[in-house]
């Protein structure tokens, strides 16, 4: 399956330069599960580079600090304490460095650091991508991210939730990227979250530099990894209505011969209804390096620290 | 590419004389160039050995010589495999299974490989005591293994990760296994291996080397003696997300002391020692190494005092006092469990044993031993500068040649356990069990009690094994003149 992403991407790639998008439907149009609706993004709207030393360019960042606004680790039972200080976030040799840290903080076992674009970088649709180099130690929870504007107003997961690369030791080959939502959160019934993970195969992510990505418009969300397009979710993915929402699900009528009680009956098919899709607004970006928590489970006793998240770029494009 | 047609180009375009001056001139290397390789090729079993030659198998001393067969009606996914008969402990033609796949002719190129994988499966759940490659009866430069692998009875697939490939360029030693009966109450079973070849796999990553055990150890050592560094580690984790640990030879580590007039660390992990203190740490393919060793050199070794009493009242194994009765070995390195490294070694002219890695060690008699007529066994034991916190040690003396084995355990050093009716107590007022100081010699002379008590049969001893009780952590020490004696 990847492998075949791998190749229609590639004929993307060229088909891009020389024909025209009406030409790409059509090649994609042969595998129905393997349609992917793509757009071209190639207007800059906001990058870092991080080619300046020293704290992150802070007309584009923001930073969450502490244990989360319920102080139980960012609600995911995360063991850092975030800071802003330089010893967990700074900019040196071209890289933002994330870094956590083992260290008796404020009650917490451990700091690192989280940056958010809230406030000072928002955008609905669009190429959001960056070049990160995970660590490689147990029980660190690397991720970018993009969580709706309207967090604050909403809640989560109205808001809704767009992660774009989630990392953990347990499997050093894979990352996932994830939607969340209402209904489907992944905290609460009746949907999971709409995931999906990808896997290099004969290499690890702690090992190298890769991009992550998404390319996302009114319709779908598309997920690469480098030059692989490995997944796409649509709001046909989502198949429930929100948790708290009123709603019947149609499971569909079996015909029936008219009796003297009742009419004919014409059969009905089943058909899924779909629930909210809240990624029609802007989101606004996360690049954290969490330590333990729910995802990852704790460090193993003994584990390496501090431990390093390298962030090359992140580029958000327009249409 | 690119230099050889350029290359190319100049051949056309000069003339042969220049080409002459050209070709005669000293020049660097092209990267270009491709020297002559040994065979890159990963495969040692598949469905047959795979380009092992004829002559590749080498079992251990002791085990069983035929425990290795090709297995046609057994196989992962294939129609045949390596089968391994491990033997009853009680098997006369071997105690346990045991061996090395060395290539009969020209060794492996492997640096392109990370890891050594097969398939495996057992006829029942149970640990192979040791399994790996680089063993090759030569320097076993690069031997690597992994302890206790835990083999169920299905197929499932193995990884053995190779701490530093750009040392593999010319290995014979391709696999070796050593496998008893140990937890399986002294029971034979069978396991089977396929599919053994190394791999590139491209999924091991965070190399974490570590030498004693990743810890500070400070040792206090005499001046004049070598010591080795032990408990060499290189942790992985896998693409499975698992760490993994092999033990790891010396060799692929880098070492560096501090004063390396004071401690020189050989590529061997062997540390000679002058007066003063170093610190030992090392690197393995140029990631730093957890732990360290600091070693305290203080004042010159002392050698044991000679012994006093009359050689017509005296059987004796080692010493320089006394002609010694001949003896097959200080130290049997038996398969698999035996930890203790070390055997004689000669000190200021004089033979003394020393051991370390301590867990338990054998002498034997090359003949076995008629000691009716003697009183007491002699043994002096010298414990390092810093005594260890808990000595406790079981000196047992055996008479393996009659149908049944008979002997009579010593227990020094303990304060409380409680041994069988086969062990004494030193209680006498001649003899004291305990070290009092470490870095002093210290005799024991330990009374041979009546047959009637211990059951030792004594017109055959031919084994002296040394002990360690589980729970005490004697890793060093030095032994001299040990000999029968009667008053």
């Amino acid at each position: 399956m990847n492998k075949n992403n791998k190749k229609r991407m590639r004929i993307t790639t060229i088909l891009l330069k020389t024909l025209s998008l009406v030409s790409i439907l059509i090649v994609y149009s042969c595998d129905t599960d393997e349609t992917q609706t793509v757009a071209t993004f190639s207007n800059l709207t906001m990058a870092d580079e991080f080619d300046v030393e020293g704290a992150p360019n802070s007309e584009i960042w923001n930073f969450d600090i502490g244990t989360g606004p319920n102080l139980d680790g960012w609600g995911n039972n995360e063991l850092q304490y975030y800071t802003d200080r330089s010893e967990n976030v700074t900019v040196q040799n071209g890289l933002l460095v994330i870094t956590a840290i083992e260290e008796d903080y404020n009650g917490s076992s451990h700091t690192s650091a989280k940056l958010i674009t809230k406030g000072k970088f928002s955008q609905a649709y669009g190429r959001f991508e960056a070049r990160i180099k995970v660590p490689g130690g147990s029980g660190l929870w690397p991720a970018f991210w993009l969580l709706g504007e309207n967090v604050d107003v909403d809640g989560w997961p109205q808001c809704g939730e767009i992660d774009i690369m989630e990392y953990r030791r347990q499997e050093p080959t894979k990352v996932s990227g994830s939607i969340h939502g209402p209904g489907y959160s992944g905290l609460t019934d009746p949907q999971g979250q709409v995931t999906k993970s990808y896997d290099l195969g004969n290499d690890r992510y702690d090992a190298d530099f890769h991009i992550f990505g998404i390319e996302w418009g009114p319709e779908y969300i598309n997920y690469y990894i480098d030059d692989v397009l490995y997944n796409q979710i649509t709001p046909s993915d989502i198949v429930v209505t929100p948790a708290d929402a009123v709603y019947t699900l149609n499971d569909g009528v079996e015909a029936a011969e008219a009796t003297e009680d009742s009419p004919a009956i014409e059969a009905v098919e089943p058909t899924d209804v779909t629930g909210d899709w809240v990624f029609n607004k802007p989101f606004y970006i996360i690049i954290n390096l969490a330590v333990g928590g729910n995802f990852p489970g704790n460090p193993d006793s003994g584990e390496t620290f501090p431990q390093n998240m390298l962030v090359d770029y992140v580029r958000v494009y327009k249409q | 590419m690119k230099n050889i047609k350029f290359m190319y180009s100049k051949i056309i375009l000069l003339t042969g004389l220049l080409l002459v001056v050209m070709t005669s001139c000293e020049r660097d290397i092209s990267d270009q160039i491709e020297f002559a390789h040994l065979a890159k090729s990963g495969e040692i079993f598949t469905d047959s050995p795979i380009g092992l030659g004829s002559d590749f198998y080498f079992p251990y001393l002791g085990s069983k010589a035929d425990a290795w067969s090709v297995d046609e009606n057994e196989g992962y996914e294939s129609a045949a495999s390596m089968r391994f008969d491990v033997p009853n402990e009680n098997d006369p033609e071997g105690t346990y299974a045991g061996a090395i796949f060395r290539v009969d002719g020209a060794g492996r190129d492997l640096t392109e490989f990370d890891a050594l994988t097969f398939w495996a499966k057992a006829s029942q759940g149970v640990a192979i005591g040791e399994i790996g490659f680089g063993q090759d009866f030569g320097l076993n430069k690069y031997q690597v293994n992994e302890t206790n692998l835990s083999l169920s009875t299905n197929w499932q697939k193995y990884v053995i990760p190779i701490p530093d490939a750009s040392k593999l360029f010319d290995e014979r030693g391709l696999f070796w296994y050593s496998a008893g009966t140990q937890n399986t109450g002294g029971n034979a079973y069978t396991f089977w291996i396929d599919e053994l070849k190394f791999e590139k796999l491209g999924t091991i990553g965070q190399l974490r080397p570590a030498i004693e055990n990743g810890e500070d150890v400070v040792k206090d050592v005499f001046a004049g003696i070598s010591l080795e560094l032990s408990n060499l580690t290189q942790t992985f984790n896998l693409g499975n997300g698992r760490n993994k640990t092999v033990n790891v030879a010396p060799s692929y580590f880098d070492f560096k002391s501090s004063a390396p007039h004071i401690s020189f660390v050989d590529e061997f992990g062997v540390i000679n020692v002058s007066n003063g203190t170093a610190v030992v740490t090392a690197s393995l393919a140029g990631v730093e190494a957890e732990g360290s060793l600091t070693i305290n050199a203080v004042g010159e070794f002392e050698l044991a005092p000679a012994p006093t009493r009359n050689a017509a009242d005296v059987i004796s194994v080692f010493s320089d006092t006394y002609e010694n009765i001949p003896v097959d070995y200080f130290n049997g390195y038996w398969e698999p469990y035996q930890t203790t490294l070390g055997g004689e070694i000669i000190i200021d002219g004089q033979d003394v044993i020393k051991f370390s890695n301590f867990n338990f060690v054998g002498t034997k008699l090359t003949t076995p031993l008629d000691i009716s007529e003697m009183t007491h066994f002699s043994i002096d034991i010298l414990m390092p500068v810093v005594l260890p916190t808990d000595i406790d040690m079981l000196i047992v003396l055996k008479n393996e040649n009659t149908a049944e084995t008979t002997l009579q355990q010593q227990r020094i050093g303990g304060q409380t356990y409680q041994w069988s009716d086969q062990t004494g107590d030193i209680n006498d007022t001649e003899t004291n069990a305990t070290f009092e100081t470490g870095g002093v010699w210290k005799t024991f002379k330990i009374p041979l009690r009546p047959t009637s008590e211990t059951g030792l049969d004594k017109t055959g001893v031919n084994l002296i094994i040394i002990e360690r009780i589980k729970s005490s952590n004697v890793t060093d020490l030095h032994i001299d003149n040990m000999y029968f004696f009667k008053e």
